[in-house]
């Protein structure tokens, strides 16, 4: 560990030059650039090259790797001083509140549509003379079933909507998947305490649970989408109500994963031994992008399944 | 863990930068990363600046004289989108870097390696948009504003690009704000409360609380771009359902902030300066912060200003015409500080003065102009013609380029160590102030008159105002190669400058030595 004396805990701990930041920046590219090119050649029906993107994200989990790597080094040999943690702390903060701004566009697309766009298309209210001359045809109701132009828009076969307040709910996947995802805020908090009184074992257990928990919400996810759409016929190109409906979840999926792969890592930090009582900024940030994620799936499941 | 290990990071404060490429490609420290912001910045405004060229060499005379309709399209969206997010931005944020720690007194920012992510991120997220214009179908041609269907069903293929794109960027922006709130927040010196920090910072502190708030908006917009175009969703199509004016209200809820993101800095440079060379203090120092905060709230309410023809309902109409005026208050707090602050004080004009002064007063003719546009029936006439192109060139570049080109002036003593030529910055001064009147006055009349923007032709009793137009154009464009001379003129030929640059200058950094060492204040200063 550091010599005796340690850092000096008045300075405020600059690091060094490194290569992490512009190799990162660098893997963002080819993966991104890398992606666009899939994206076109698939579109004009050529012939899709992972390869670069491949390239780019084998980079970037590189460099994360390494760079967080060195961040748990230098915690441990006493450089971050308490005002370099709270930095940390800030930093976590505001990342967590842009990404409730990201949510945000989307919920706020889908009450927008749901508000004003569809009844405007079905000849509601002031703006409706619109919708009545384009799509005569077309009526506002939410979910929407049935396109304005089905032609262009195949129909969903049917919606996510829950059945009526019952027995059956217990057998609504959404509301299994509620319950399932609360639970893990609680198991990750149950580990959080486990890191204040120092129990390693507890502290084991309800993390490895949490991740657990993670997991089975994420299979059930995936079920949920392959019903979708082998056989509700609920697909991303069938209208507004296909793609409000897995934009919103799709994205909310994707940050589970990373909230899962998040977690797991922490896991394994805990197994060698990682985390003191007062001491916990990886497994704590990481249990606040929990409990966002956690939070961000109860207004889903309001907004987008129940509503 | 070995002692190995430990010895290659402990003395980082002994010793100065590395030599050569690598310094600038790994540099962990604030100066170094402003410095790229600011170079970086510098050569966006020339690109961005030569598309503006050939944009006003084929309005110089109606007809179609050198360039297709097709790539006009490229070069006005090119322009805005490169001004916008890789000059003005990375400029605010160079000087932000530069500036804040030695503000607040800190030894850097608060995360040094992500401060040197978030610059990296943009050479390469330009490197991709401008690749797009040899790509097959052309560079983004739907102006800056990017409104769905002009960028989905009608879009070029190398829109996917440009998606991603505005991705790295976004990101780039959240993580330099972070960083910057961050270090306002964390590693102000013992004894500078909130209400002592230097109205630079505030500013910024403000303004990286919109970045944060509205670029992932930004995001989720072109996220569904993307979406609609690859995936075959329909959230900006009315045959599915949606709707491609909810694509302005996203992008607009993003926009209007970002319009604030680009002038509230501003407002803090020139905060600096007017006190400084009025050898008085800043008039209404507690107004002026609550001024600017009180614009950022409001920046969230207004967003539908920029869509008034588009056929909103009576009530949306009214309640933004409504918001937005009541934004003229708190802007007209900051001018009427600013001149109370210049009344009887002991004036000089020096190069960032006068910059700071023609800031005041074109930025406020700017300021109008808004208020004219916010009248909703007015604005049916207005919307879309070049007076909107008058109005928003007003607020941003005798406005926020202005005040990036007085805060380089005026801290260019405290980076370099040495002084500018002041007679060639006078020069400079006047070569923009009046080129910059010659381009853009002219167009408030031919856009009252009913001159359409983004259209690479006009009709003739337009022509005189346009060729007028054309000619400051390009009297602007090049006196800035000029500055681009002034400033090497200075850094290779300048006379030492003093710690204490300017007589009238407060602040922390004026009690650095100049240029201000590597590592500034490794222990905080106390701030009484």
């Amino acid at each position: 560990m550091a010599s005796a004396a340690g850092p000096d805990q008045s300075v405020y701990y600059v690091p060094a030059q490194g290569w992490y930041p512009v190799w990162l920046a660098f893997g963002f590219m080819l993966l991104v650039t890398g992606f666009a090119s899939v994206l076109n050649m698939q579109k004009t029906g050529g012939s899709a090259d992972w390869t670069q993107s491949l390239i780019g994200f084998a980079i970037v989990a590189f460099v994360f790797f390494r760079w967080f790597a060195k961040v748990i080094q230098e915690n441990a040999e006493g450089y971050n001083n308490a005002q370099l943690k709270k930095s940390y702390v800030w930093g976590m903060g505001w990342f967590i509140f842009s990404e409730v701004m990201f949510f945000a566009a989307f919920f706020g697309a889908l009450f927008y549509v749901r508000m004003w766009v569809v009844p405007w298309l079905g000849g509601e209210g002031s703006k409706g003379i619109v919708g009545d001359y384009l799509y005569p045809e077309f009526e506002a109701t939410w979910p929407v079933v049935s396109n304005p132009n089905p032609e262009i828009f195949e129909n969903p076969g049917q919606s996510m909507a829950p059945p009526t307040l019952g027995s059956a709910w217990l057998t609504y996947l959404p509301f299994m998947n509620t319950v399932i995802l609360l639970s893990s805020s609680v198991t990750v908090h149950m580990a959080h305490m486990a890191i204040n009184t120092q129990e390693r074992g507890k502290l084991a257990g309800w993390l490895g649970f949490t991740v657990l928990l993670g997991i089975i919400f994420l299979g059930l996810q995936v079920f949920e989408y392959y019903e979708a759409y082998a056989h509700m016929g609920l697909t991303l190109s069938s209208g507004i109500y296909g793609s409000t409906f897995f934009i919103l979840t799709g994205f909310h999926g994707f940050h589970v994963t990373m909230g899962t792969v998040i977690l797991l890592i922490q896991f394994f930090r805990v197994l060698k031994g990682h985390f003191k009582e007062h001491d916990c900024f990886g497994f704590e940030s990481a249990s606040w992008y929990w409990h966002f994620v956690d939070v961000v799936w109860v207004g889903l499941f309001i907004f987008v399944y129940v509503l | 863990m070995s002692e190995v290990v430990h010895t290659d990071h402990h003395d980082e404060h002994d010793h100065g930068p590395e030599k050569g490429l690598l310094r600038w490609l790994y540099t962990t420290n604030h100066k170094d990363i402003g410095t790229l912001y600011l170079w970086f910045s510098f050569l966006m405004l020339f690109i961005g600046g030569a598309l503006a060229l050939v944009i006003r060499t084929e309005l110089f005379q109606p007809g179609l004289q050198f360039i297709e309709p097709a790539f006009f399209n490229q070069m006005t969206t090119n322009h805005g989108l490169i001004m916008v997010f890789g000059a003005i931005m990375p400029a605010f944020v160079g000087l932000a870097n530069w500036l804040i720690p030695m503000q607040v007194g800190a030894p850097d920012m608060a995360l040094p390696r992500m401060n040197n992510l978030s610059f990296w991120i943009l050479p390469f997220a330009f490197g991709m948009m401008i690749s797009t214009f040899f790509m097959d179908g052309g560079g983004p041609n739907f102006g800056w504003t990017f409104y769905a269907p002009l960028s989905t069903t009608y879009g070029p293929p190398s829109t996917t690009y440009f998606i991603f794109a505005v991705h790295l960027m976004g990101a780039s922006s959240i993580m330099g704000s972070i960083n910057i709130i961050a270090t306002i927040l964390n590693m102000r010196a013992p004894g500078m409360t909130l209400m002592k920090m230097p109205l630079f910072v505030w500013t910024w502190l403000i303004t990286a609380f919109l970045l944060i708030a509205v670029m992932p908006v930004l995001a989720g917009a072109v996220t569904m771009m993307l979406f609609d175009i690859h995936f075959g969703t329909s959230f900006f199509n009315a045959a599915g359902g949606g709707d491609p004016v909810m694509f302005q209200h996203i992008f607009w809820f993003f926009g209007h902030p970002e319009v604030y993101i680009m002038i509230l800095p501003a407002f803090g440079i020139v905060s600096h300066i007017l006190p400084a060379f009025a050898r008085k203090p800043l008039f209404g120092y507690t107004s002026m912060v609550w001024a600017v905060a009180s614009i950022a709230v409001l920046s969230f309410v207004v967003w539908a200003h920029h869509m008034f023809t588009v056929g909103m309902p009576l009530f949306g109409q009214a309640f933004f015409m409504g918001a937005t005026m009541v934004i003229a208050i708190p802007t007209g707090v900051k001018v009427f500080n600013w001149i109370a602050t210049m009344w009887r004080g002991s004036m000089t004009f020096e190069t960032p003065m006068l910059f700071a002064v023609a800031f005041v007063i074109l930025f406020t003719m700017g300021g109008f102009s808004g208020l004219m546009l916010a009248i909703v029936p007015a604005d049916y006439q207005y919307h879309d013609t070049y007076f909107v192109v008058a109005h928003f060139h007003y607020v941003l570049v005798p406005g926020a380029l202005f005040s990036i080109i007085a805060a380089v002036y005026f801290w260019f003593p405290k980076w370099t160590g040495k002084m500018y030529n002041e007679s060639l910055g006078k020069l400079h001064f006047w070569l923009s102030f009046i080129g910059v009147n010659i381009t853009f006055f002219p167009q408030h009349f031919s856009g009252l008159a009913g001159m359409p923007r983004r259209i690479p032709d006009y009709a003739l009793q337009f022509a005189d105002f346009n060729m007028i137009s054309s000619v400051g154009a390009f009297i602007f464009g090049f006196s800035q190669l000029f500055f681009l001379y002034v400033l090497i003129n200075g850094i290779r030929s300048g006379k030492a400058a003093d710690g204490l640059s300017w007589e009238g200058a407060k602040g922390l950094e004026w009690t650095l030595p100049s240029p201000a060492p590597y590592h500034s204040f490794t222990q905080p200063p106390k701030v009484s």
